[in-house]
């Protein structure tokens, strides 16, 4: 966490989604992926192309944690979602919405936030 | 080529050994494995060890040799890391080296040190399992993850959490008798219902606890095992593992288990059964819905099936599969690097009629054991089968 070293293309992809910019790589049968990816795990393509996310995806399923590790201890509890863009799923923090009020299916929008213990960047979901 | 036998086994208690170091747990471990095979030490030719988070709870990589050492063997030794599934590993290593002749007495095990840390520690610890960037920094803790997984199956297939709180309930029953075991406390479907949330919708009776403990068992070939007249009935007749991407978001199916099924498929070849031939399993119960999604990608079970079974009795000893009989990783405890081998322990012992829940096991002849790590990324299975 005190890293100085940027995470290359994890930080890359944080910095262009806060810039409306955000790009998954997405082979050519259509499997999409978080960056860096050199090959497709799915079918060993090499030529993997940088795609926008759409606007908007739906949460395929999500959770409150209420015992969180020392990095996440001022957030929680806090709801992290797997979110579904289509050929790539997302793993985030969902906020904005409250805890008993989210539901498979929602949709919501991938954004960069901040994390309340520890002023890390993080992936967060937001409703659309 | 011959399947290996068990011919020895030594676990420590499974428990809150907090001031008890790695090398201490598992040499009472090794040297009961050793003392109950009654092989001559100067025959083991190799240590196949397991551990996961060494380097963070103890500072302490490199374990291997260190704990060759520690039961005072002179062999080459190596850790294997899969998470949760470190020993099964091992195992699996073993089994191969002593089936194709390189060797004949192999001694497997594992240790974890896990309380010593505390809770929260522990809990990132364990996240390290997990992909790094896009999960842990995302806020996903293996409890999480697994809710995460228990929230796709019950809108996949239907299920509640008093279903799971029937498996919690099972899993601590079946603990009673187990004088190694953690959590030997009798709990009810409504103390799970009532306990804290962890990560919704899995309480705290859904989950393992925190534990240290060390196992170990001694792998010969039948050939040593003849040759030295030792007492071995059951053999390792099947190994399988299965591997997946690591990020739960990045599977196929968020409420299935497909390495688990990948293993299975091929220890079940390996050994010549069916799933139908299984009279028992220890599953890696690291959360109730990991049981159910065990029994399902193993096939003991159709997907959507496996969550009511507890339920109506068909996992407990005196049911048709009885599953975790040792308590499983809910009540016996999980030190993470020693379950892959404990859980071959518990099936090698009942399957030789004895332990606790032997008598009702009667004379079963076929027992399963499921490993898995992280949410899956990693599964051995092996099988066991009395054989003389």
């Amino acid at each position: 966490m005190s890293d100085t070293a940027r995470d290359g293309a994890y930080d890359d992809l944080l910095d262009a989604i806060e810039d409306g910019e955000g790009r998954y790589l997405e082979c050519p049968n259509g499997h999409g992926w978080l960056p860096p990816r050199r090959v497709c795990p799915d079918c060993g393509a090499r030529e993997l192309t940088e795609t926008p996310f759409p606007d908007s995806g739906e949460v395929s399923t999500y959770t409150t944690i209420s015992v969180a590790t020392p990095q996440f201890s001022d957030d929680a509890p806090y709801v992290t979602a797997i979110v579904d863009f289509g050929a790539v799923q997302v793993t985030g923090l969902l906020r904005g919405v409250d805890h008993d009020e989210v539901e498979v299916g929602m949709p919501v929008g991938l954004t960069v936030g901040e994390r309340e213990t520890t002023g890390d960047r993080a992936l967060v979901f937001r409703s659309r | 080529m011959t399947d290996p036998r068990v011919a020895g086994v030594g676990l420590t208690p499974f428990g809150e050994l907090s001031e008890r170091t790695g090398r201490d747990l598992f040499a009472e471990a090794g040297l009961a494995a050793l003392d109950d095979a009654g092989v001559d030490p100067d025959d083991v030719e190799a240590l196949y060890y397991g551990n996961f988070m060494g380097e963070l709870a103890e500072h302490q990589g490199h374990q291997a040799p260190l704990m060759a050492e520690a039961v005072g063997l002179d062999v080459p030794a190596t850790r294997y890391e899969a998470a949760c599934a470190s020993s099964g590993a091992a195992v699996r290593e073993a089994v191969k080296t002593l089936r194709n002749g390189e060797s004949d007495v192999a001694l497997v095990g594992g240790t974890e040190r896990m309380t010593n840390i505390g809770t929260a520690a522990a809990t990132d610890a364990l996240a390290i399992a997990a992909d790094d960037l896009y999960e842990v920094r995302a806020g996903m803790t293996f409890p999480g993850a697994y809710a995460l997984m228990a929230r796709a199956y019950f809108r996949e297939f239907g299920g509640t959490r008093e279903d799971l709180a029937h498996i919690a309930v099972k899993n601590h029953e079946h603990a009673l008798p187990n004088e190694y075991a953690q959590l030997r406390t009798e709990i009810t479907v409504e103390d799970a219902l009532d306990a804290p949330m962890v990560a919704d919708p899995l309480g705290l009776y859904d989950s393992c606890p925190i534990t240290d403990g060390a196992s170990a068992a001694v792998l010969v070939s039948e050939e040593y095992a003849r040759h030295h007249d030792l007492t071995a009935p059951v053999a390792v007749t099947g190994t399988g593992q299965g591997g997946d991407n690591l990020a739960l978001h990045d599977r196929a199916h968020y409420a299935r288990t497909p390495a688990a099924t990948e293993a299975a498929e091929e220890a079940y070849a390996d050994a010549g059964v069916e799933p139908g031939n299984v009279d028992l399993a220890e599953m890696h119960d690291c959360f109730t819905i990991a049981e159910v999604l065990a029994l399902e990608s193993l096939g003991l079970y159709e997907h959507g099936e496996a969550i009511t079974a507890a339920r109506d009795g068909e996992t407990h000893a005196t049911g048709a599969l009885p599953v975790n009989l040792s308590g499983g990783l809910k009540a016996k405890g999980h030190p993470v690097g020693a379950t892959g081998v404990a859980q071959v322990i518990s099936i090698a012992k009942l399957l030789e009629g004895e332990g606790s829940w032997a008598d009702e096991v009667g004379d079963a002849d076929t027992g399963i054991a499921h490993n898995a790590g992280g949410t899956v990324a990693s599964t051995t299975v092996h099988v066991l089968e009395v054989v003389e």
